[in-house]
């Protein structure tokens, strides 16, 4: 049974059409890039597959159950300003956070839900600093707390929406590692992302999305030019197809 | 006049209103205080001061009717927040601006229905600036009531809120229900306003919900102390607040805000860690305050025992 299976789906927002016919599979193992220009529909197709907004047509499944919000499978990490980082919340206060709606209504952490953040934060490497007010982190560590708090689920899947985007490439590359090994543990990974050099250099596929899947393949196997002007709106002479060929 | 004088007013059989009044500012700043926490945390302010405008036209109906001020206000403030939750669903028009709509219709409404009651001159300041004389007995034990039935409600949906305020996108993905969690948060904001109108007054109470709350949050980076101290702030306030109207003879509403300002500027000046003081003391000269802004940059991989190596 595959990780997340997505087929035919279709999106409208606002009554425009978003999402075309995509058909997308992941399974455990897997670190998958999903490339594309703004308005793509990368991050709509993030929240689609959290059933977080209504699908015109197509379904969503994981591991073979269709999703709706709550579900246990999927760790969802948004962009790091969706987070209210000037919050006063410990790093492992915020880990817990992630655990809100599995706890319950009325009901306060347990044994269980301290050892699932303990343990979250040991994978990411963050146990030393939980105590730390969240806000006093810098921009990488951040990032890894929203991996953690993702990861305090124990999710099948994980979502990841522009993980580097205003990281430097030190920090870019350590996180790249973490995707990488987090997927190799077993949990399938989909990763939206601007930087195509991170991409290309950790990602075992990629997709690459304008409101239909255009290409989806091994970084070595998606060298066509035509594929990357399609995707991206861009010239021939782009500097963009320079990075690719290099990468 | 010595604090000896004043708690044997407070005693006087004949100033009667004098404790009554004491109780009902003490306790709805504590309350206001606990609530103003995720008012000031989330960046709400402006809903609380709409809540507080909205209750008018229910105070003046409750007026002209010789009902409950209590309730009617409670009626209306709770009617306009559910009002402003469910339009801020369409994102067309923004939340603060259907604020700003709904906040001058509500209070409207009030001063043309209070304008109906003959002698209104006298009242509207009354509502607009608080009083500590005419509360009757019920009042109280609404008060009080209201307040315990708002403080347990904050302990029970506690974990639910800090969610919301922290990632609203992750909270609906865990499948909250993001949207009751807002109304409820209203409500509860709308019943702290309600509570707090007859000592404070329409146009001051708003002070009680941020200005004890943003001092707090000023003081410390523990939302549990945040939480206890906004209200303790608001309670001492009250208190001291109390005493020197009654001392001085000025405005008791006023006077409360007043003293919770001062406290405001002490936390902003003197706080251990963010206090403007501190900061200035600890900086070489020379160096601008400004570096404050980016908390990446204090921590140095250098410096740091979470040195960036580690994830490998």
């Amino acid at each position: 049974m595959r990780a997340l299976e997505i087929e035919k789906l279709d999106v409208d927002l606002g009554g425009r059409p978003v999402l075309r016919d995509v058909q997308l599979h992941l399974d455990r193992g897997e670190l998958v890039g999903l490339l594309g220009p703004n308005g793509a529909g990368k991050t709509t197709l993030l929240r689609a597959i959290l059933a977080l907004i209504r699908t015109r047509g197509g379904r969503v499944l994981v591991e073979g159950k269709p999703t709706r919000p709550g579900r246990a499978g999927i760790g969802y990490v948004p962009q790091r300003h969706e987070f209210s980082w000037d919050f006063p919340i410990s790093v492992e206060q915020a880990v817990m956070s992630g655990r809100t709606g599995r706890i319950g209504l009325l009901r306060r952490p347990g044994v269980a839900d301290w050892r699932a953040v303990g343990d979250a934060l040991d994978r990411v490497q963050l146990t030393e600093l939980r105590r730390r007010p969240a806000g006093e982190l810098s921009g990488g560590q951040r990032q890894r707390v929203l991996v953690a708090r993702a990861l305090a689920l124990a999710p099948s899947i994980l979502l990841l929406d522009e993980p580097f985007t205003g990281l430097d490439m030190p920090t870019q590359e350590l996180l790249g590692d973490l995707f990488t090994s987090l997927a190799q543990e077993g949990r399938a990974v989909l990763m939206t992302t601007h930087d195509l050099v991170a991409a290309v250099d950790s990602c075992t596929r990629l997709v690459l999305l304008n409101r239909r899947i255009i290409a989806d393949g091994r970084p070595a196997d998606l060298q066509d030019a035509e594929l990357w002007t399609q995707t991206f709106g861009v010239s021939a002479t782009s500097p963009l197809l320079k990075l690719v060929r290099a990468a | 006049m010595s604090i000896t004088d004043f708690l044997t007013d407070l005693f006087n059989p004949d100033l009667a209103f004098l404790p009554k009044a004491l109780a009902i500012a003490v306790m709805s700043s504590i309350v206001c205080g606990v609530v103003g926490c995720y008012v000031v945390l989330r960046g709400m302010a402006f809903i609380g001061d709409a809540v507080a405008h909205a209750v008018f036209p229910g105070v003046a109906v409750a007026f002209v009717l010789q009902g409950s001020l209590v309730l009617g206000g409670a009626v209306a403030g709770t009617a306009t927040a559910l009002l402003i939750a469910i339009f801020s669903q369409n994102r067309r028009v923004k939340e603060d601006s259907l604020i700003g709509v709904f906040l001058v219709a509500a209070f409207a409404l009030g001063i043309v229905i209070i304008s109906q009651a003959p002698g209104y001159a006298g009242s509207l300041q009354q509502f607009l600036f608080g009083s500590i004389t005419g509360i009757p007995d019920r009042d109280l034990y609404l008060v009080g009531g209201t307040g315990l039935v708002i403080l347990s409600l904050v302990l029970a949906l506690h974990k639910e809120f800090v969610a919301v305020c922290l990632d609203r996108e992750m909270s609906r993905s865990m499948g909250l229900p993001v949207f009751w969690l807002d109304i409820a948060l209203y409500v509860l904001v709308t019943l702290a306003v309600v509570i707090s109108l007859q000592t404070i007054g329409n146009i001051l109470v708003l002070a009680l919900l941020i200005t004890p709350a943003a001092a707090a949050r000023l003081l410390t980076d523990r939302l549990a102390v945040m939480m206890l101290l906004a209200p303790t702030i608001g309670g001492v306030s009250a208190l001291v607040g109390l005493y020197l109207s009654w001392s001085y003879d000025t405005p008791v509403g006023g006077t409360i805000v007043l003293v919770a300002t001062a406290v405001f500027l002490a936390a902003w000046l003197f706080a251990p860690r963010h206090g403007l003081v501190i900061r200035r003391w600890r900086r070489p000269a020379g160096h601008d305050l400004g570096d404050d802004t980016d908390p990446g940059r204090q921590l140095s991989p250098a410096r740091t025992p979470d040195a960036a190596p580690a994830v490998r």
